[in-house]
């Protein structure tokens, strides 16, 4: 028999994932549940996704092989270079397709959420090339702390709804967005940023991220003679990018996939967005996976330096591959993240994106062969990290 | 029988409260749940409160939060109400949302119910299948009544299933909304409620959210059995002592 990873037609990754959504959401799910697949399939859907793909996102993004960084930790260390995307990260790849299906869909507005900001900026983008009405949710305190991103979704025309309920950040923005569907159910279209809450979203997500790793193999091919690397390592918070890098390679056990998550000042300190070890099985955000909870089954707050990876939850896809080991689960605190943004500054002149610079710090903690194949997923720039650089480095 | 349905048969229309356990104060369960039962109410859901709760409005969200500041948990409600049958006699539901149940441990919890004397659960993100193939059997071991949801929304052919499922009533959402976002009925809603009233379905409805005072219940209460009132008297225990709870109620029934 043969094993697979991806999702069941019912949305289910081995005992992680399904649809725990109140009766108010079910016909919107249910209709994206049957449609997505056949929509996706069509033709017509394919090429204008393509087209958009290369001519707008930029795509396909180099598979760069970084020298001098391979030359340091003596293995070979190939860059998916997903901060080339336009606006800056991997995150258009999929809302180019959720709004191609949403038009497809009849849907006439647009809504998401968004933690950093960089989801509802790739968000936003697409509704003014599309023309469509777009709001996106966001706590109020990341607001505060993301002021660039704002400013950017305002000025690409979309309206950002502050969350103010909870603990006001990504957890409660999706919270908003979700109360916000429920209220709009027939006109509303809602674009989720990463490969979690209910089904399909984990494996619709994840589809439209796959073209990560659709051309790292011919990309790999051309340039060592091989389709598969030994290692692809990809940081995760909900885990688009890294479900988008690991995708054509999940099925084939040769591959070793690597997920870094953040640790934060440290797994036991208490301020860690480390799911996978401080997490529990439950339900978050219409989706059974694994989550940081109390005792007594409420959710707890993450926290990492990057905002983009403090979400409570892991999406089920990688809640099953952490727990049936075909991944291994790395954890890269604050302060080695940092320190390994800032070394690809200097070793490769590519400033990444905090998130991106977790799966960096893996290469301070573990070494790999002389002549192994290590692809990295550059899954965004560091331009919006800019501040954080520089407060944390006096620079 | 089961509390739920022998209230049911009562030729009446029939007045269901909603408030959030632990809130305003964490020991006032008991005496709100017995203040409603004194001032005429039919039926009670108590609401174990969650951080995160999905299909509430802001009235009931900050419920909530404020609840669990207060140091409201699963296992302090059971507690709270161990010896709530000596006292009080009307239908009681938990209403919750799923994963705190998961965490405390669904036969358990189930268990925990069916010894305190609670009559049904309303778990609004318990998917219908899932409730069905692992957990429909503990249930009604318990002797608890599951009280499916259905919407404007939701299809005719997924409104009979749900009908054939469930016993006791079935919670009918008056719109397409989160608790708590509106405070009266339009054309749209008579309409539905009329058509669900000419389904003929074998049990009973009861409708939510948007009912908050007598008008609203007359109206609810026109074609259904009965209605439940959440967020105006969540808002109500906010603005006032928990002795005037009949203040709020009686104009009502």
């Amino acid at each position: 028999m043969n094993t697979t990873y991806h999702a069941t037609e019912q949305g289910y990754y081995g005992e992680f994932g399904g649809a725990f959504i109140p009766e108010m959401l079910y016909p919107n799910v249910e209709e994206l549940r049957q449609r997505y697949l056949a929509i996706m399939e069509e033709p017509a859907f394919q090429s204008e996704f393509q087209a958009l793909l290369t001519d707008y996102v930029g795509r396909p993004t180099p598979l760069y092989f970084a020298e001098r960084l391979s030359k340091k930790y003596n293995t070979r260390i190939y860059l998916k270079r997903e901060d080339l995307c336009h606006t800056g990260a991997h995150k258009i790849n999929n809302t180019i397709g959720q709004v191609l299906l949403a038009k497809r869909l009849g849907k006439k507005r647009i809504i998401a959420e968004t933690g950093a900001g960089q989801h509802g900026v790739a968000t936003a983008t697409v509704c003014a090339l599309m023309g469509l009405e777009c709001i996106v949710y966001m706590g109020e305190i990341d607001i505060q702390r993301q002021a660039p991103n704002v400013a950017r979704m305002k000025m690409l025309g979309a309206e950002v709804r502050p969350a103010t309920s909870g603990s006001k950040t990504l957890k409660d923005a999706t919270n908003e967005a979700i109360r916000d569907w429920i209220n709009n159910p027939v006109d509303t279209y809602y674009i989720i940023g990463s490969v979690v809450g209910p089904h399909p979203y984990p494996d619709m997500v994840a589809r439209f991220q796959s073209v990560i790793s659709a051309e790292i193999q011919p990309q790999l091919f051309e340039k060592e003679g091989r389709k598969n690397p030994d290692y692809v390592i990809a940081c995760v918070g909900g885990g688009s990018n890294a479900a988008g890098a690991f995708y054509h390679f999940l099925d084939d056990s040769n591959v070793q996939l690597i997920a870094v998550e953040a640790a934060g000042k440290g797994i036991d300190s208490g301020e860690s967005a480390a799911t996978s070890t401080l997490g529990k099985t439950g339900i978050i955000h219409g989706s059974k996976t694994l989550l940081m909870q109390s005792e007594d089954g409420q959710i707890t707050e993450p926290y990492s330096i990057s905002a983009g990876l403090d979400y409570p939850g892991i999406g089920p896809l990688h809640a099953h591959l952490f727990t049936s080991g075909r991944a291994e689960f790395a954890a890269a605190t604050d302060n080695e993240a940092m320190q390994a943004g800032l070394e690809l500054c200097k070793t490769e002149g590519i400033i990444p994106a905090i998130e991106s610079a977790h799966a960096l710090a893996v290469l301070e903690q573990r070494q790999f062969g002389t002549n192994d194949i290590v692809v990295i997923n550059l899954s965004g720039r560091g331009d919006k990290d800019l501040n954080t650089y520089i407060s944390y480095f006096g620079l | 029988m089961n509390r739920i349905t022998q209230k049911l048969q009562e030729n009446k229309k029939i007045l269901s409260l909603y408030f959030t356990a632990g809130y305003p104060g964490l020991n006032d369960t008991v005496p709100i749940i017995q203040s409603l039962e004194t001032s005429g109410v039919d039926m009670i859901e108590i609401g174990l409160p969650f951080s995160d709760p999905l299909a509430d409005g802001p009235t009931i969200q900050a419920s909530s939060t404020e609840a669990l500041e207060n140091g409201m948990t699963t296992e302090r409600l059971f507690d709270q109400l161990k010896d709530i049958r000596k006292t009080v006699q009307i239908p009681l539901l938990i209403m919750g949302y799923f994963n705190p149940i998961l965490q405390y441990g669904l036969a358990n919890f189930c268990r925990k119910c069916a010894e305190i004397g609670i009559d049904g659960l309303i778990i609004p993100d318990l998917p219908i299948a899932v409730y069905e193939t692992d957990y429909q059997t503990i249930f009604e071991q318990n002797g608890l009544l599951n009280i499916f949801l259905i919407t404007p929304q939701t299809s005719e052919e997924r409104i009979l299933h749900i009908d054939k499922i469930s016993s006791g009533f079935i919670y009918m959402v008056s719109s397409a909304s989160v608790t708590g976002s509106q405070n009266s009925f339009g054309k749209e809603q008579e309409n539905y409620f009329k058509k669900i009233a000419g389904m003929d379905l074998k049990n009973p409805q009861i409708v939510g959210f948007g009912i908050g005072n007598r008008e609203t219940f007359l109206q609810a209460t026109q074609h259904q059995k009965g209605a439940i009132i959440g967020s105006a008297f969540v808002n109500f225990l906010k603005k006032n002592p928990i002795e005037s709870i009949p203040d709020f109620i009686k104009p009502i029934v």
